[in-house]
């Protein structure tokens, strides 16, 4: 299979895509703009600009190719199957979209009036009651704009309940080894040292090694449920009896909360609070940079100490609590504004379109895609832990022992065949992670696919066909990247001239 | 080479008088991959045995280098810094980390010898 090289540089329809800023010409212009009257250079102060800012000179029809050219070098779910683990990657109903269009929503000022919007503080409200009632927590703390923030915002809650207490001193925060990076990330931002705690061979947290380690100096305890291996922690209850029992709190991250919405209430597992990444969960894009939203739940031991804003039902409506006000002791605020709104009406919009029968399908079916995958690839590649999983199915590489081929030459192979990789060397504790989500959004006939392209490459890998391996991808606009050499020497800026 | 001696977070120290050179172990360097960026302790750092001494990250991960002894630092190998693909040329030779005194010369006896090293190793696999 030879490939022809093109004068253009264009392959077919894949387009060779230069920077806007080596695009377009001089004087080239979208807009036709009146011509600008005297200056008066006294309204600025005397500041003038001495150097042109270099902004790309292009035509309208130059500017909407460019970037309809880039969007279509994207790959997302609306493309494809996204099976990266510990994202949950799911499909966001059209209906949410359309919702968080309307003009009465997406037009709002977060200035206005709170008379004029009492629609947009009862969405918030809507959202927070079922959102209070999934989890089966009394308070929820909506501001926070993202998983690691709604962590961190639960870690504040913990450190001012503990230093009303008195109990200032307790500073150490237990995160197993399979968390999420940013558990530890928010632990030291929050001022905690941070001390982990190993697995058992089944993937689940060591009990008896939790409890050696705790003391009176330990503040909480960060676990996710179901954890990264995609295993539920069975001894759940015992884990947040200990803890309390040791006087700290129990940090839930709700990262995989998708596994088990209208399954499990948390409060009922002795859970203090827990982040809800909407964007995951509850219908919002992302993977692209924003923005989320992680509220975060709270027993009723830290509900006090939720940040402003929040709202309440008052004489004049629904009112936004931005201040001191009796009997509450908010940590302080999180967020400018209100949270995340445009966020907040697609999960609300999400919640009511399902219904509780939806919701309760919707983590079955993630749960049951997930050991369907499981199930037909355990003989070729190599499971990690025995017995069925969560939503995500964990492979490590062993199948792949003495081929020459590694979990990345895989993954980067299967960006060949069309798919975006899974999750991969993560979690850390087991060799070479592969790990794969494929959510409730994927029909049997998308995972037969993806099955028989995993087979495919686990037989190719297994007969020998390392170097294959090792040249993919070989259908993308750039090949194998020299990961190294962006490490060593990064490129981080375009200058002009620099032809890079 | 004999003379070194190896902690079971992969770190190895080689001692002359009451200074140690310190660095991370040929099977460190191989487990990391392509190491990209790399940390080392300012002189006169005092340093606890087990300490987090200096940083290395590889393309896969980042990871911390624990001080094998006590003491304080005497310097970190600004050649590493410049180029930390030394590392993988040269772990257990000129890719060392930092130079350190010694304060308790006895924590060497707690130390693994290559003999030792190599079958904590195996046991690894």
């Amino acid at each position: 299979m030879s490939e022809t090289n093109s004068i253009s540089g264009n392959k077919g329809l894949q387009i060779e895509e230069k920077l806007i800023f080596e695009l377009g010409n001089p004087g080239c212009i979208g807009v036709d703009l009146p011509e600008p009257g005297p200056v008066d250079l006294d309204r600025m102060g005397g500041v003038r600009k001495r150097e042109p800012f270099g902004l790309p000179d292009l035509s309208e029809p130059q500017v909407v190719r460019h970037y309809t050219r880039l969007s279509q070098k994207n790959y997302g779910i609306d493309t494809g199957f996204y099976p990266l683990g510990s994202c949950t990657m799911k499909h966001n109903p059209r209906l949410s979209e359309k919702v968080a269009r309307l003009p009465g929503l997406a037009d709002l000022h977060p200035f206005q009036p709170q008379k004029t919007v009492q629609g947009a503080l009862e969405v918030i409200d809507g959202l927070a009651h079922w959102l209070k009632e999934l989890t089966g927590m009394p308070a929820v703390a909506m501001s926070p704009a993202a998983g690691a923030h709604g962590e961190w915002c639960g870690l504040m809650a913990i450190r001012s309940a503990h230093e009303d207490k008195g109990e200032g001193h307790r500073r150490r925060v237990l995160v197993p080894e399979s968390a999420h990076g940013t558990n530890p990330a928010s632990a030291a931002m929050c001022g905690y040292t941070v001390d982990p705690i190993p697995a058992k061979d089944n993937g689940r947290v060591d009990l008896d090694a939790l409890k050696a380690k705790l003391g009176p100096d330990v503040a909480c305890l960060m676990l996710t449920n179901p954890n990264t291996c995609g295993l539920f922690e069975s001894e759940i209850i015992e884990i947040a009896k200990a803890i309390h029992g040791a006087g700290a709190y129990f940090y839930c991250d709700g990262a995989n909360f998708n596994a088990i919405v209208g399954r499990v209430k948390v409060a009922d597992l002795g859970i203090d609070c827990m982040h809800i990444n909407l964007h995951k969960t509850f219908s919002t894009p992302h993977g692209g940079g924003g923005p989320g939203a992680g509220p975060t739940v709270l027993s009723d031991a830290l509900a006090d100490y939720a940040p402003v804003p929040y709202v309440v039902h008052g004489k004049n409506g629904l009112e936004l609590v931005e201040g001191p006000r009796e009997g509450a002791k908010p940590f302080g605020r999180v967020k400018g504004y209100h949270g995340q709104f445009g966020v907040f009406v697609r999960a609300l919009a999400y919640i009511l379109s399902m219904g509780s029968d939806g919701l309760r399908q919707a983590s079955s079916d993630a749960v049951l895609n997930a050991n369907y995958l499981q199930a037909r690839l355990s003989d070729v590649l190599s499971a990690s832990f025995e017995g069925p999983c969560m939503h995500e199915a964990l492979f490590d590489d062993r199948f792949l022992k003495d081929s020459g081929v590694t979990t990345l030459d895989f993954a980067k192979a299967l960006i060949d065949e069309g798919y975006h990789p899974m999750t991969m060397y993560f979690p850390l504790v087991v060799h070479g992670a592969l790990l794969m989500e494929p959510t409730e959004t994927e029909s049997k006939d998308t995972l037969d696919q993806f099955i028989a392209v995993v087979r495919g490459l686990a037989a190719k890998a297994k007969a020998g066909a390392a170097e294959e391996f090792k040249s993919a991808p070989r259908n993308t606009p750039r090949r194998r990247l020299d990961e190294t050499l962006a490490a060593r020497t990064p490129v981080l800026r375009w200058k002009a001239g620099s032809n890079q | 080479m004999s003379d070194m001696r190896f902690t079971k977070d992969h770190e190895w120290i080689k001692v002359e008088g009451d200074t140690g050179t310190v660095g991370i172990s040929d099977y460190a360097q191989h487990a990391l991959g392509d190491v990209v960026f790399v940390e080392v302790p300012e002189p006169g750092r005092k340093l606890a045995k087990g300490d987090e001494a200096a940083v290395v990250e590889s393309v896969k991960a980042a990871s911390e280098v624990y001080s094998p002894v006590s003491g304080t630092v005497i310097k970190g190998n600004a050649a590493i810094v410049d180029q930390p693909g030394l590392v993988n040329e040269a772990a257990e030779g000129g890719a060392w980390f930092f130079t350190i005194k010694l304060s308790n010369a006895a924590e060497l006896s707690e130390l693994m010898d290559r003999a030792a090293y190599d079958a904590y190793l195996k046991t690894l696999e």
